[in-house]
């Protein structure tokens, strides 16, 4: 039989819920699972509720499903708000030093500290290591890669810590083994080409490595923080300038200055840190200077819901800023298009020399996904702009067929650079001559022509040719694209739309890969259909039906399918 | 010395009699006798009548927006510490607008300088408040008078260590042109403020107005800079007497030096090939 577990793992903030998480769902991948596992950390109830939800299969995972099949409470709130999720035969793996009732009738393996290290001081570390060697004994998966992680995992804590992590998974192990299991993974075997566990932030950040980023400048916000962790984390190995700025005005500016003077640079931040920076964003897009920026989102508007996630800042980058400029937004639906799109961004930033987004989203960025390598291709990133010949004056923004003007660097050879957010002739200076603006608005905004050929991004599942479409964008595509299997299965045939290069629109691309749709659904996660307004003003094609939701949390496929009844 | 003619500009649109053009006759000055080529150095600057300031060189240029002088200029400094950077920006570009980032500044200490050009009023929009105007200084937007005190940033500077303050004088060309060699030759962080008549919208303080107020500070017998309490009180001093001159100094790390990127050079010099193979290996 298929396997399909959902673990939940909860307690309060700092307990240890992702000390339990990462090296459990690290082992499971090791010994052949697919995982995906999402963060949850609301902080409506007091004490801080956070938790982890770890989806478990045989077959690739795309996204969340609802339910809970083994229930990991570090404390009893925990049990008290997730146990009407447990589904019939779910178990509950519990710290017997918090948790004191217990649902009737229901099978549970408890950790006690002095049943898994008697005698030591070890802390948290008892229950930790003992859930995770818990999981596993209950699964009936074998202990060996979780002992090697974690042993890996606190090498650097010393050798006490390492012993007592293997000997309360292995007593965790040895006490849930002896357990009636909700499902045995038993016959799971380790994959042939290694798997890796990965989070939609921390793909995006290695394809921005790979790209040759090598400065970075941010303010911390969530959800953008994980982006600019994930880089600092590695600066030093792979030399890149991180440098934390004083507010989100001083981040775009900075990553600015950096990109004029040869950088390969990159700022972001979430929805109100845009807010300050869209000033820059024009002085970007009128100077010419390459620039990538990350826009992750969350719910708004103002402070909205800081630590949970929504798409509803499209229109935001979409218009943010004064007047016409050219720009690009990508909207990575998986980690691999996150890489993909880094590095994508990259590219067309330098080439054309404007603003691109990658617009994420609290979702995308913290859920981890189980991918191969090979989804993670090498990278020849774009040459710096090299000096260009000694003689004769140097136009900055020289008229060009395409828009795209040279680019010179300053301080590597004899011309001056000169870069202004006035409008300017094409030397660089300011200028008040009308015709000369409508000359450089129209050269500025021609390279949309070049670079709209350059976009496609479409990625198709389901049936097809089917009549009934679900359009989506961004990091939907898990659970529409999972939604869209069960609809096939299920026997109302259906096809996924998920675009991911989003501007210019690429709209023949678009057209032709809704064309034969008889009914269209767009799913997103915001009030209004963004993309669906922005789908009518560039195909005229648009929803018979929408499928919102502006919560806060993620979609789940049995939601998608909830709010289809009655509409297909 | 390099001649002067090296590092003209286009035409200037400044009013004349404008505090601005012996301000740029003396820097022009300065980097012709620090023999500083027009491509070795990078003048950033906001929006004012301080923000045309490179335009009116030969130099290269970022002519950002308004406030933002500063972290245009630390980028810039960061991806090439070969590049010689002068931030230019006016009173309320500097210490309105973009006051978080004199203050950011401040702490990490950017081996570049920051110019800082002070006549104490709104030029390009016709006569407002500056940061800078004297409490009672009548103007259209406020014809009861500035009912609060001047911003002091020579005395913010001093108490966060800046590690070179100083302030000059348009009417004295040649003691502005000897802080500005100073300014460019000092490692980490320079901020030189310079009083600089507007003729048009300021009518109360004016060249005679400052004349008869400024002296030397270096000239005060003993006078030293590094002396952080000295300096204070000749960073608060406004009135009757103002000082100019070197006012504080203080010997600090630089923010380059805590980049260990910077070490291999220019960024634009480091785009390289990484290995996703390698970049991978967290992840298994």
């Amino acid at each position: 039989m298929a396997i399909d577990l959902n673990i939940l793992i909860g307690g309060a903030a700092g307990q240890g819920v992702h000390a339990i998480t990462l090296p459990l769902a690290k082992a499971l991948v090791r010994q052949g699972a697919q995982v995906l596992f999402v963060q949850d950390y609301q902080s409506r109830i007091r004490g801080g509720h956070l938790f982890n939800k770890v989806r478990v299969a045989d077959r690739p995972l795309m996204a969340s499903r609802e339910g809970v099949d083994l229930l990991v409470a570090l404390n009893q709130e925990t049990v008290t708000l997730h146990q009407e999720e447990l589904s019939p035969e779910g178990v509950i793996i519990y710290d017997a030093a918090r948790v004191k009732e217990l649902p009737a009738g229901r099978p549970a393996v408890a950790l006690a500290h002095e049943a898994l290290l008697p005698g030591t001081q070890a802390g948290e570390i008892a229950v930790n290591a003992g859930a995770c060697g818990a999981v596993l004994g209950l699964l009936k998966v074998p202990l060996a890669p979780l002992l090697t992680l974690l042993t890996e995992t606190f090498a650097d804590k010393g050798a006490q810590v390492v012993e007592w992590n293997l000997k309360a998974a292995t007593r965790g192990h040895e006490l849930a083994g002896a357990q009636k299991s909700p499902c045995s993974l038993a016959n799971l075997t380790p994959p042939g080409e290694p798997r890796l566990l990965i989070s939609g932030h921390e793909a995006l950040a290695l394809g921005a490595l790979a790209a040759g980023l090598n400065f970075i400048s941010g303010y911390p916000m969530t959800p953008w923080t994980s982006v600019l962790n994930a880089v600092g984390q590695r600066a030093g190995r792979w030399g890149v300038v991180v440098e934390q700025a004083e507010d989100e005005i001083a981040a775009i500016n900075m990553a600015i200055g950096a990109s004029y003077g040869g950088a390969r640079a990159m700022t972001g931040t979430s929805g109100g840190g845009f807010c300050l920076m869209t000033e820059a964003l024009g002085l970007a897009a009128m100077t010419e200077t390459p620039l990538v920026i990350v826009e992750s989102m969350r719910p708004g508007p103002s402070t909205g819901l800081p630590t949970r996630t929504e798409q509803g800042d499209l229109n935001f980058v979409l218009y943010a800023g004064q007047g016409d400029f050219p720009r690009a937004v990508l909207a990575p639906g998986t980690p691999a298009q996150g890489f993909a799109l880094a590095v994508k961004a990259f590219r067309l930033a330098d080439r054309y020399q404007l603003p691109v987004f990658l617009l994420t989203d609290q979702y995308f960025g913290d859920t981890q996904f189980t991918h191969t390598a090979l989804e993670f291709p090498e990278v020849q990133p774009e040459p710096a702009p090299v000096p260009g010949p000694a003689e004769g004056p140097y136009e900055r923004y020289a008229l060009t067929a395409d828009g795209i003007s040279p680019r010179l660097l300053p301080g590597f050879g004899p011309q001056v650079v000169v870069a202004d957010s006035d409008e300017h002739t094409p030397d660089g200076h300011l200028t008040e001559d009308l015709a000369v603006r409508v000359k450089m608005h129209d050269k500025r905004l021609r390279k949309l022509a070049t670079l709209v050929q350059e976009l496609n991004g479409i990625t198709t599942g389901g049936a097809s040719a089917a009549p009934l479409t679900l359009a989506c964008w961004g990091s939907s595509l898990g659970p529409v694209a999972e939604a869209v299997d069960r609809l096939n299965k299920s026997g109302t045939p259906a096809r996924m739309v998920h675009l991911s290069e989003l501007w210019p629109f690429p709209q023949a691309a678009v057209t032709a890969a809704l064309s034969g749709t008889k009914k269209l659904v767009l799913v997103e996660m915001n009030a209004t259909g963004q993309l669906n307004r922005l789908l009518r003003q560039e195909t005229g094609l648009a929803a018979d039906h929408l499928v919102l939701k502006f919560d806060g949390a993620p979609f789940t496929p049995e939601y998608i399918l909830k709010e289809l009844k009655g509409h297909i | 010395m390099l001649p002067l003619e090296l590092y003209n500009g286009i035409e200037s649109a400044w009013c004349p009699g404008c505090g601005n053009f012996p301000m740029l006759k003396a820097f022009k000055q300065a980097l012709a006798e620090l023999e500083i080529q027009p491509e070795k150095i990078l003048l950033v600057s906001g929006i004012g009548q301080s923000g045309k300031f490179p335009h009116y060189l030969k130099c290269h240029t970022f002519n950002g927006i308004h406030g933002r002088t500063l972290p245009v200029a630390i980028g810039a400094r960061l991806a090439n510490p070969a590049l010689k950077v002068v931030a230019v920006a006016g009173d309320g570009d500097c210490y309105g607008e973009g006051g978080n980032h004199l203050l950011a500044a401040l702490r990490r200490n950017p081996d570049l300088t920051l110019v800082v050009h002070n006549n104490q009023v709104y030029g390009l929009t016709k006569g407002q408040a500056s940061p800078t105007s004297d409490q009672g200084f009548k103007t259209m937007l406020q014809p009861a008078g500035v009912p609060y005190p001047p911003l002091h940033a020579l005395a913010l500077a001093v108490a966060q260590d800046g590690s070179w303050v100083a302030r000059g004088f348009a009417g004295d060309g040649e003691h502005l042109t000897g802080l500005y060699k100073q300014a460019l030759t000092h490692q980490g962080f320079s901020l030189l403020e310079v009083l600089q008549p507007c003729v048009s919208f300021n009518k109360v303080n004016t060249y005679e107005w400052y004349r008869q107020r400024v002296y030397r500070v270096e000239a005060e017998p003993g006078y030293d800079p590094e002396n952080e309490l000295w300096a204070y009180q000749k960073a608060k001093e406004w009135g009757d007497k103002i000082p100019i001159g070197v006012i504080y100094r203080k010997v600090r790390p630089t923010l380059e030096e805590a980049h260990p990127a910077l070490t291999a050079g220019p960024l634009a010099r480091q785009i390289k090939n990484r290995p996703v193979s390698q970049l991978l290996a967290d992840f298994f």
